[in-house]
């Protein structure tokens, strides 16, 4: 278990990476660390590491505090974006490198650095050097390595991001099932939504250096917590429309909801995922859909987002294969009852 | 990632690993150059009384350095070692050699570059001696191939030959610099001008120098500072005949080496730090203003 | 351009470049014949081709000696550049220290104003006091003095250029500071390093003025300072011996610079010289 109380980094100059932060994740988890660029997500892995000393806060590692302990003694092992493969040293003693720090007789350490290898498909590569590997099998080294020295966590800072598109998703899964098989705990850094959502057990969204939401990526894609996530989750982005709720009514660009029981009245934000909506060419008789007129539709493959020009605004729905209606339309959009949320001050308020 | 440079190493270590580096830097380097100052302020001699005792004589040393008739002619055969060989010699040679060089490719260029290195790399001792068997009064490859035998090039023009030399053994560098520099004049602009009907000399004026000002500033300064120091000459001429070729380097040695007379030396010195020490900030100041400092 | 002025133009470049060649071999002639010349003069000229010159060294009894005083005040000096550099750069490239880029900009401001010729007398008298007259170790300690700015300036390029992720990768699974410098750091910058060390012996290799003023004892003068006495010391200077021992001893020198420059480019402000 990884435990964090109150952890604080400010780097000279006063500015705070990771601002009185407390988490905890729990034994075996795989735990992510999402938000865009200058979070603070990378800061805090660092110091989970050992690499950056925190200015105040406890760090706890399998219930023992190690806020002091230098790196090298947390029993962490760290995958780097840029994977730090030793370019001088073959695949062997890249793998076998932590058990050659803790004195392991070179036989032995050999033997495991192959048998790591094995287990990580790497069998035929134990004699190259990092220079002469593809980026998926550097990644792979990286991880036999950080593997081989039986850590009680994983840190992985974006380990799938200095891949091609095509050969991510693939390691995507093989990730996924490594850390199933070993259960060791693992904290990765992601600005990656999908990649955060495809692995995580829980999600840790960040911003400015506190933790926006946590939660399972199901509540997370879900229930966003405050706008920020609500735009930042998801492949296409939320809908944030303003309305007014007023007298038990919610006026959202020409359509009209009940207001819901506990929601408060007066200005609010609708947001609506593209993908819980469904669009319609027929007028529906009742008051809860948006009129509109298509404007722009783009081929996602499977499905096809449809831009909708409402009255001063636009809403955009994800349209199954073969149902999109031509651009100039007019079409209406009806949301799947229940799927809507509505936000005041940036933060949810409830559904609608 | 706003994340600050990070702290690898440890304060303590940190010092601890620059700390040697520091020490002989500052045995070595730096008290060497205070202790001018102070010895510049002695009679401190090589022999006799004055080596036991050395007394401090204020700024005498420095009084009698000015109007010492040997002092001054020191200084202007050094002001036209320096405007002769480095400002006028090297710099334009190497110019001009690296423009009539730059599009070209093949033997002809490998070649002229290699010998122009070689002359600039072979140990000093080295090229003093070819240039005393070139020079030679008797069987000198020069005197040969003018058909002036027994014309005597260091006897009779001691400066002429050093400041020849100097551009010879010197050039390589300049030559290096502007090459460099003139890979760096898009060749459209070129064009350009040529398409105007620029000629050669209105090319370089409007197109070439514009952009290779910084450089020839930065070289200017360095074969200055270099020249002013180099202490080659003395391999060829030792200063003579008569001082007639005792450039302010030379000029130390002999007075303060030769002579014993380590505190007027010392003296004499402190002023060639100070020279020294307005060349570099200007060469410093130019690396800034350029947004890049390397070491010379 | 008219085609005159095109054809005077090509014609006055090939005469310029044929004008350099000339200036820039005809010292160079004698150094290519006399060695091998069985009656070597003082005018280059075709030899008749002999190796004897290179057994008169034998006979010569500094001559060889000095070639070894020159390999081991250069290799010391290197050594000593190359260690203290490393050192220095990296803990200016990896660690917070304090007016770091100020003392930077001092080490290099020093390195190019305390040269040998304003130092001659100060470095004389240090020497003297230290009892390092007559040492090799006066001559490797005074020019590595002049070196180590310089070379902690490049090497701390090199540093700067080598991501920090290997060593903090090393240093999460346990590497000390020490092992994270033999293991990760070291192989690392090692091409700085050939390069530095390169750069140490030929300097050292052909400086004259510091072992020139700091040792008096011909059995510890290096090779500057023999060939130098060998044609300004008594009589009539030996030909045959001073063309042999110049060949000799220029090649290491032109052989590192091709070296440097075939292996690592040629990059004149950090360069081989200087």
């Amino acid at each position: 278990m990884i435990a964090l109380r109150g952890l604080t980094k400010e780097f000279p100059g006063g500015v705070r990476a990771v601002d009185s932060l407390d988490l905890e994740i729990g034994d075996g988890e795989f735990f992510a660390l999402l938000g865009p660029s200058g979070c603070g997500k990378t800061t805090l892995l660092r110091t989970i590491a050992g690499l950056e000393t925190p200015t105040s806060g406890r760090i706890e590692i399998g219930g023992v505090d190690v806020t002091g302990t230098p790196p090298g003694r947390r029993d962490v092992a760290m995958v780097f974006q840029d994977y730090a493969l030793f370019p001088h040293m073959d695949v062997t003693a890249n793998i076998a490198y932590p058990l050659r720090i803790r004195k392991v007789p070179r036989a032995g350490r050999e033997a495991k650095a192959a048998e790591t290898a094995s287990r990580l498909s790497l069998s035929e590569l134990l004699d190259r050097r990092p220079g002469q590997l593809s980026g998926g099998q550097q990644q792979r080294v990286a991880l036999a390595r950080a593997v081989a020295c039986h850590p009680k966590a994983f840190l992985f800072d974006e380990p799938l991001s200095n891949l091609d598109a095509r050969l991510r998703l693939e390691a995507r899964t093989f990730l996924k099932r490594l850390q199933r098989e070993l259960a060791v705990t693992t904290v990765f850094v992601t600005h990656d939504q999908s990649e955060a959502l495809a692995l995580a057990d829980r999600i840790a969204v960040m911003s400015a250096g506190r933790i926006t939401q946590l939660g399972t990526p199901s509540e997370v894609f879900r229930r966003p917590a405050t706008t920020f996530v609500a735009s930042f989750i998801g492949s296409t982005p939320m809908n944030l429309l303003p309305g007014v709720a007023k007298d038990g009514v919610l006026r959202v660009a020409g359509a009209e909801f009940p207001l819901p029981d506990g929601a408060p009245e007066g200005e609010v934000l609708y947001g609506l995922r593209p993908e819980y909506a469904d669009l319609t060419t027929r007028e529906p008789g009742e008051k809860g859909a948006f009129p509109g007129k298509v404007a722009v539709v783009e081929n996602l493959g499977t499905a096809h987002l449809v831009t909708l020009e409402c009255t001063d605004h636009l809403l955009q729905v994800v349209v199954p294969e073969g149902a999109e209606p031509p651009p100039g339309t007019a079409a209406w959009a009806v949301p799947r009852p229940g799927r809507a949320l509505l936000y005041r001050d940036d933060t949810l308020v409830g559904g609608a | 990632m706003a994340r600050a440079e990070s702290g690898t190493l440890g304060r303590r270590p940190a010092v601890g690993f620059v700390l040697p580096a520091l020490v002989l830097i500052g045995v070595f380097l730096v008290f060497p150059a205070l202790w001018t100052v102070y010895l510049g302020l002695t009679d401190y001699r090589l022999t006799g009384l004055a080596a036991a005792d050395p007394q401090v004589v204020g700024a005498a040393n420095y009084a009698e350095a000015l109007g010492d008739e040997r002092f001054r002619t020191s200084l202007w055969l050094t002001v036209q070692f320096v405007l002769g060989s480095a400002v006028l010699g090297q710099a334009v040679l190497g110019f001009a050699i690296a423009w009539a060089l730059r599009d070209r490719r093949g033997p002809l260029k490998s070649l002229t570059e290699g010998l122009v290195l070689l002359a600039w790399i072979l140990p000093s001792s080295v090229v003093a001696f070819l240039w005393i068997a070139l020079l030679d009064r008797d069987g000198g490859t020069l005197n040969a191939i003018l058909h002036t035998p027994g014309f005597a090039w260091l006897l009779d023009h001691p400066m002429a030959s050093i400041i020849v030399f100097n551009v010879w053994r010197g050039t390589a560098f300049s030559m290096m610099l502007y090459g460099a520099a003139l890979e760096n004049v898009p060749p459209s602009h070129l064009e350009t001008a040529r398409l105007a009907g620029a000629s050669t000399l209105q090319q370089l004026r409007d197109v070439v120098l514009p952009h290779i000002k910084g450089h020839v500033l930065t070289n200017l300064l360095l074969i200055t500072l270099w020249t002013f120091n180099d202490f080659t000459a003395f391999q060829l001429t030792a200063g003579g005949p008569e001082g007639r070729s005792e450039i302010l380097p030379v000029y130390i040695y002999n007075v303060a080496m030769s002579g014993g007379r380590l505190g007027f030396g010392a003296a004499v010195s402190f002023l060639v730090l100070v020279v020294n020490l307005v060349l570099a900030f200007g060469y410093l100041r130019l690396l800034r203003s350029r947004g890049e400092v390397r070491p010379s | 351009m008219t085609p005159v002025r095109h054809m005077l133009g090509t014609i006055g470049r090939a005469a310029f470049l044929a004008l350099v060649l000339g200036f820039f071999a005809l010292p160079l002639l004698w150094l290519a014949s006399a060695p091998f010349d069985a009656h070597p003069s003082i005018t280059a000229s075709v030899p008749e081709f002999t190796l004897a010159n290179f057994r008169a060294l034998l006979d010569n009894p500094y001559a060889l000696g000095s070639l070894r005083n020159s390999l081991i005040q250069a290799c010391g000096s290197a050594a000593l550049v190359v260690t203290l550099a490393a050192l220095a750069a990296y803990a200016l490239s990896r660690a917070r220290v304090p007016g770091r880029d100020a003392l930077l900009y001092v080490l290099l401001l020093l390195s190019s104003v305390v040269t040998g010729t304003a130092a001659m007398v100060p470095l004389f008298e240090l020497a003297t006091r230290l009892n390092l007259i007559d040492t090799h170790l006066g001559v490797v300690l005074t020019l590595s003095g002049g070196l180590l700015p310089a070379a902690i300036f490049i090497l701390k390029d090199f540093m700067d250029a080598t991501p920090t992720s290997y060593e903090e990768s090393a240093r999460v699974f346990g590497a000390s500071p020490g092992q994270v410098l033999r293991h990760v750091v070291i192989p690392l910058v090692r091409p700085g390093l050939a390069t530095i060390a390169v750069w140490a012996v030929a300097g050292v290799w052909g400086s004259f003025l510091q072992p020139f003023i700091l040792l008096r004892d011909p059995d510890k003068a290096p090779g500057a300072v023999i060939l130098y006495t060998l044609y300004t010391e008594g009589g009539a200077p030996r030909l045959d011996v001073i063309s042999a021992f110049s060949l000799l001893y220029s090649l290491p020198v032109v052989v590192m610079y091709v070296f440097v420059s075939r292996r690592y480019g040629f990059r004149f402000h950090g360069g081989i010289k200087r």
